[in-house]
């Protein structure tokens, strides 16, 4: 139990490449805080040097309101889950989850009785005699989580630990974390590239990019109001969709030349980028208001019937996007279609990427 | 290559059986003659089958002396043979697997310099070094021990690298679990590096036990009293050049014991390697 403080982290290798540039997040007591980013991001250094398997250039990191920067990985009281599980092969899987209980010397009872526990919660007590490799993949995952949880740390590091399962196994293994997570109630700090499990996992969600981070918050209000264009195109599936815009005398100039009106929209910036999620648009049916909003003219390329959903792909104003439509679309490919983007749902983006 | 061709697998058969006579009859020949009398070998053509002599040739040789080497027995140059073979192999491994320990896992200064040095002494095997080494050995009083016979050849180089090779297929991922595990150095070494080389030093430890069983020249350089020499350098003292002054009968039945800890070695610890091999799986 504990909350984990980060405070103007960097760390820059000894080339001179700076991977986490100045990263302040604080993690409150029991919450599960998901770094999300695409790869290269320094999220995993980020994870690693809270971990301490990394050193930390500049900046402190504290766990429990303490200061750990100096401590070695098995004094700062965490576990941690890797991608590729690390279970040591030459160890049947009890012994797999006793070794660092061991290594800290607790007696062998307690050692037998919180293994047993663990094993227990994880539906793994009976493999304790198996060898890694005589498990499957979600099955090593959990003596990989075992492992974590029989030392009852304050802190729980999770490197992408899903990224080798497929993809049915990884929604179950998903809610399990969570649910686990919850249970025992311990920090935990998860890192992934997926934006859907970093949705469903997070408390609280970190978006990074290039080393430093977008945005952090609680996982909906970034999806409803993405603080960057960068944010926008990674949180959601398929992403926003991302039109650059000239402002002109009356209204905005889109890239092929097209005007649109745009009254009630306040763009200050000359340069300035309009984003809208998949599911927010409207086919216009020639009576609605679109007093606030937007009426474009979308040139549909291709559609997509996944079942429930389709996602018709179009082009407005020399930009693609894709459009959500619940069931099944009667578009055509070559079709043009009025849509309208009500204007509550539209985001603005500056000329930096910022939101405005 | 695999057919199902009858008369393929006929001829392969008979190729195979033709090769293992041409290599087997030699040692064949080598018992036979370990077992008869030195007048029955001096007597062409010598039998194919064995003679009456087996416990008689091999109690002479194993236990009471043989003029030839100044009445040492074969079970002392077997003693001595084995204790050299060992040594090496145990020391070689053990020198080679903790140098490569320092210089896979640890980052300090010079460990490229270290490193290198180890490997350019792949450069000068005992043969290139040998008279300044036996210069050393015979400053430091150590011709005729087994200290002298057995150090100079440790230093080891090709396990040195054999080892690095193999820690560096080791995942990081592993190392760093280990130390969130609370595996110190020493833990991780013990834990989880030696029993993941078992099949490793197996390997390793067969090819080395062979290669000190083997050596000539330098035993032939260190040894100077009878009874502190290698089966191999008795072996040659006990042949004459003249026929008459060879007692062949005991020199074959040396042959055959010389042969057998070899294979012995290469029989036991060949099981224990495939087993390993079958059940390492990262």
């Amino acid at each position: 139990m504990a909350s984990v403080e980060l405070t103007n982290v960097r760390k820059v290798y000894a080339g001179g490449v700076e991977a986490v540039k100045g990263v302040d997040i604080d993690i409150k007591d029991g919450a599960l805080c998901v770094l999300v980013g695409p790869s290269g991001c320094g999220k995993s250094t980020l994870l690693r040097m809270i971990a301490g398997l990394e050193s930390i250039t500049d900046g402190t990191v504290k766990i429990d309101d303490k200061v750990v920067n100096d401590l070695g990985p098995a004094e700062r009281d965490i576990a941690m889950v890797f991608q590729n599980y690390a279970l040591y092969p030459h160890m049947k899987v009890y012994d797999n989850m006793a070794y660092g209980l061991r290594n800290r010397g607790m007696p062998k009872d307690q050692i037998d009785k919180r293994v047993r526990e663990a094993a227990a919660t994880l539906e793994l007590a009976h493999l304790l005699e198996r060898r890694p490799r005589e498990l499957s993949g979600g099955q090593r995952q959990r003596v990989a989580m075992g492992r974590a949880i029989v030392r009852n740390p304050k802190v729980f590091l999770f490197d992408e630990p899903l990224s080798n399962l497929d993809a049915k196994l990884r929604g179950q293994m998903r809610v399990e974390i969570k649910n686990l997570q919850r249970q025992l109630g311990v920090t935990s700090v998860y890192v992934t590239h997926d934006q859907l499990e970093a949705m469903t996992l997070a408390d609280i969600l970190v978006v990074m990019n290039a080393g430093a981070v977008e945005q952090i918050g609680a996982p909906l209000d970034i999806y409803e109001k993405p603080a960057s264009t960068f944010v926008a195109s990674f949180i959601g599936a398929p992403p926003m969709n991302l039109i650059p815009v000239t402002a002109g005398e009356s209204g905005l100039i889109l890239r092929d030349g097209t005007r649109i009106g745009a009254e009630g929209l306040a763009v200050s910036d000359k340069d300035a980028v309009i984003g809208f999620r998949p599911e927010d648009l409207e086919v216009a049916t020639g009576t609605e208001s679109h007093i606030g909003g937007l009426l474009l003219d979308l040139k549909v390329l291709g559609v997509e019937p996944v079942g429930a959903e389709s996602y018709v792909y179009g082009i407005i104003g020399g930009e693609r996007v894709v459009v959500r439509v619940a069931g099944r679309s009667v578009s055509q490919p070559d079709d043009h279609l009025r849509v309208i983007i009500p204007g509550e749902k539209l985001h603005l983006f500056g000329g930096n990427g910022k939101r405005i | 290559m695999i057919q199902n061709n009858p008369i393929g697998r006929l001829i392969a058969h008979i190729i195979l059986i033709v090769g293992i006579l041409i290599v087997a009859f030699p040692i064949y020949y080598a018992f036979i003659a370990s077992t008869q009398s030195l007048q029955d070998i001096m007597r062409p053509p010598l039998s194919l089958l064995p003679g009456g002599h087996f416990w008689e040739n091999y109690t002479t040789a194993l236990f009471g002396g043989i003029g030839r080497i100044g009445g040492v027995s074969v079970g002392r140059l077997l003693i001595n043979s084995t204790i050299m073979a060992l040594a090496i192999a145990v020391g070689k491994i053990i020198i080679s697997i903790l140098s490569a320990y320092a210089i896979v896992f640890f980052r300090f200064p010079g460990r490229m310099v270290f490193f290198w040095l180890i490997f350019i002494t792949l450069m000068l095997p005992v043969e290139v070094r040998i008279l300044p080494t036996y210069k050393v050995m015979v400053d430091l009083g150590l011709i005729d021990t087994y200290t002298g016979l057995t150090v100079p050849l440790m230093a080891s180089a090709t396990a040195t690298l054999l080892f690095r090779q193999f820690f560096m297929t080791i995942p990081g991922e592993l190392v760093e679990a280990a130390r969130v595990d609370g595996a110190g150095p020493w833990r991780f070494f013990k834990d989880i590096l030696l029993p993941l080389s078992k099949t490793n030093i197996a390997a390793l430890f067969v090819i080395l036990f062979i290669y000190g069983w083997t050596q000539y020249l330098w035993p032939l350089l260190m040894t100077n009293r009878n009874d502190m020499t290698t089966i191999v350098i008795g072996l040659r003292k006990m042949i004459s050049f003249a026929d008459a002054d060879t007692e062949w009968h005991l020199v074959m039945v040396t042959c055959i014991l010389a042969i057998l800890p070899p294979i012995l070695v290469v029989v036991l610890m060949q099981r224990w390697f495939v087993r390993g091999l079958v059940e390492t799986e990262k």
